[in-house]
């Protein structure tokens, strides 16, 4: 008998069961597919207003700094303006997402460039398919659009959030991952952010900037 | 099992550690947790209803394991990955060992992984001339100090600035020895730079999971320094390693654990990362892996189904029980001898290494029940330690010594009358032998109390007699 074979019998003496049983199969194909959502923290919820309000404060709190705009049109020079004021390179990586693309980045002075990253880059923007305000949490996903290297090897991250895409709690991205996606798929990866890069592991030191990013600044778009 | 075990010789174990002044130092950042958890837990006021929440999602994962075992299978072949079962350590290795070798890795990175561990991983790739890299910062320390973890999330909470600083300057040969490592940052940024190169040009990387998901055949790992994520997308093939006890229904149930998971570990709200991946890379993609590749462990597990352990099979490796458990302060990790240190591992270790060689795990709690307490599974801890110690006792691994003072004392106990007649009588000695100075400083049979303090000199009564007087004189 095959390892695979040998494991899933050993299960099923130990449950005492065949795995025929149409109850038990039956109870999870319903838990598959209806994926029911359970306790969800009121923290995050209420109108969008409140979720913005709630999204910045926890954001802050996990050490993200964060700009607010009201245009796309606003993103570059709030961008040019991050990187100026914190003294660091005029250069920027990111991927081929159409919302970056439109963006008027010829009116800074920022060097762009397009594609993933090898690690030689410092900075790097990325859009969020979602953010959560439950934790002030970043969700992205892998594809040209917004390679995941850029999530990784900059060391200062830039990520873009438009208000629409912003939501209480994990359970909405996961209603959008199906909705975007299908039923049962999932994206190569899903990236949930909730801060820089940080360690603990020096006598319980908290440091930031451990293996990803020492930055992590958030522009958040049409929220107010 | 590929790592030996020092648990038999846990009490040598536990007298180094309790006389190692540089341990004892270190172990008093264990502490730091107890406080993080609590301002995390009072922030959440639905947290209590989130491990009933836990408890339910995990119980039903298990009673229904075969089929999510089947359906997580099915997802990950669709998405483009290959499923790996291994029976044993030794399956789960020379599994990895085989895709090592097919693909003539030399090098491998690794995230932070306790079933990596477990297997003893890095010491079968090595055997075979591969280059294994911790990049986990406490990892890495400990690989350079060849030691084990001391803690399932801290992995060097026993280890020093200062040992660090030595370390680094032992092994980083190639920086000048005139560098400044005196301040934590010097340390974590000269670690960065050297582990930075070693992500970019490995071949393999292999992972832990924190989760999968039956839904979708996701695989998590929840992570704060984004080594673990580096690990898997710069090198050609991502290798997975988990238990199959990782397994959960669907994303959303994800959600329910992943909110008590930092909270109880960590006392975040989230990690930094928490990181889901679905097979390898897409057409499209610029980056991640070519092939994803899980290797699912049993080493154990489907035998502790439906046994009295089963419990132990929701446990998520948060370290709260250990964090809060008084012995494990005074001990550290090492003391318990083998991959799982703390009220979890005095449950698991017999569970999976054998009764005759852990079963002294379980005798080390003061059963005062933090760790059931604080778990954010509801895992009944002590109770499992109680178990443990009757099968300990029922295949007579306990010292003679215990055993026949437990058959005395089972003797007088299965007598009531003689019980109490005995016990007064003992009390009115030792309250006349005691009177002068209050407590004991020797007493006959009792030297392994009285070697390290004084017993206090009972009062005259025992309690049945006060009980007994005192509802007399209610009704």
């Amino acid at each position: 008998m095959s390892a695979r074979d040998e494991i899933l019998s050993a299960v099923r003496r130990s449950l005492h069961v065949t795995g025929d049983e149409a109850p038990r199969r039956a109870a999870v194909e319903a838990r598959l597919a209806l994926a029911p959502a359970g306790i969800v923290p009121r923290r995050g919820q209420g109108d969008a207003g409140e979720r913005a309000a709630t999204f910045k404060a926890e954001a802050e709190r996990a050490q993200a700094s964060l700009a607010e705009v009201a245009a796309a049109a606003d993103i570059p020079a709030e961008i040019a303006r991050f990187l100026r004021e914190n003294n660091l390179a005029a250069s920027l990586r990111m991927g081929e997402d159409a919302r970056l693309g439109a963006m008027p980045w010829g009116a800074t002075a920022l060097e762009v460039s397009r594609g993933p990253s090898d690690g030689h880059d410092p900075n790097a923007v990325s859009v969020a398919f979602a953010a959560v305000a439950e934790s002030g949490t970043l969700a992205l996903v892998s594809g040209p659009d917004n390679p995941t290297t850029l999530n990784f090897l900059p060391d200062n991250h830039i990520v873009v959030v438009f208000a629409d895409d912003l939501v209480g709690d994990y359970e909405s991205v996961f209603v959008k991952l199906r909705a975007v996606y299908g039923v049962g798929a999932a994206p190569r990866t899903l990236n949930f952010i909730t801060g820089p890069s940080r360690s603990a592991d020096i006598e319980q030191t908290l440091l930031l900037g451990a293996h990803g990013p020492r930055r992590l600044h958030i522009v958040l778009v049409g929220a107010s | 099992m590929s790592v030996v075990a020092t648990t038999p010789r846990f009490k040598d174990n536990v007298h180094e550690a309790l006389h190692d002044q540089r341990l004892q130092g270190a172990l008093l950042h264990a502490r730091n947790f107890i406080g993080r958890r609590a301002a995390a837990v009072e922030r959440l006021p639905e947290f209590d209803a989130l491990r009933d929440s836990a408890r339910a999602i995990k119980d039903h994962t298990l009673a229904h394991l075969d089929l999510y075992l089947q359906a997580y299978e099915r997802k990950v072949t669709e998405s483009g990955g290959r499923v790996h079962y291994a029976r044993t350590a030794a399956e789960a290795n020379a599994i990895v060992l085989g895709l090592c070798k097919e693909r003539g890795a030399k090098a491998v990175t690794k995230g932070k992984s306790m079933i990596s561990e477990e297997i003893g991983l890095n010491a079968a790739l090595e055997a075979e001339g591969i280059e294994a890299i911790e990049t986990d910062l406490g990892e890495y320390i400990i690989q350079l100090r060849g030691e084990t973890p001391s803690h399932i999330i801290a992995p060097a909470i026993h280890v020093t600035k200062a040992d660090v600083e030595a370390d680094f300057r032992r092994v980083h040969r190639d920086l000048p020895a005139t560098r400044d490592l005196s301040q934590p940052e010097q340390l974590l940024g000269e670690a960065r730079g050297i582990l930075r190169d070693k992500f970019l040009s490995a071949d393999i990387g292999i992972t832990g999971a924190n989760f999968l998901v039956a839904e979708t055949g996701t695989s998590i790992i929840v992570t704060n320094e984004g080594n673990g994520d580096l690990t898997q997308i710069l090198p050609k093939v991502h290798v997975v390693v988990a238990s199959l006890e990782k397994i959960v229904p669907t994303l959303a149930d994800a959600a329910q654990l992943l909110r008590v998971l930092a909270r109880s570990a960590t006392g975040q709200d989230m990690s930094v990362y928490t990181t889901l991946s679905t097979g390898p890379r897409r057409p499209g993609d610029g980056d991640g892996p070519q092939e994803y590749h899980v290797v699912l462990l049993d080493n154990g597990r489907s035998a502790m189904l439906g046994s009295q352990f089963e419990d132990m099979l929701r446990c998520i490796r948060c370290g709260a029980c250990m964090n809060h458990c008084p012995v494990y302060h005074a001990i550290g990790g090492h003391a318990y001898g083998w991959v799982y240190p703390g009220p979890m591992g005095a449950v698991l270790t017999p569970s999976l290494i054998g009764v005759a060689e852990g079963g002294q795990l379980p005798n080390a709690s003061t059963f005062c029940g933090r760790c059931e307490a604080v778990c954010p599974m509801r895992i009944p801890l002590p109770k499992m330690m109680r178990h443990w110690r009757e099968r300990e006792f029922e295949r007579h691994l306990s010292p003679a010594t215990v055993r026949s003072g437990l058959g005395v004392w089972a003797f007088f106990a299965t007598r009531p009358a003689l019980y109490r007649l005995t016990t007064d009588l003992a009390m009115r000695a030792m309250h006349l032998a005691g009177r002068a100075r209050g407590r004991f400083s020797w007493l006959p049979f009792a030297g392994g109390w009285t070697k390290y303090r004084d017993l206090t000199a009972p009062q005259g009564a025992t309690f049945q007699s006060r009980w007994r007087a005192r509802s007399g004189s209610v009704q």
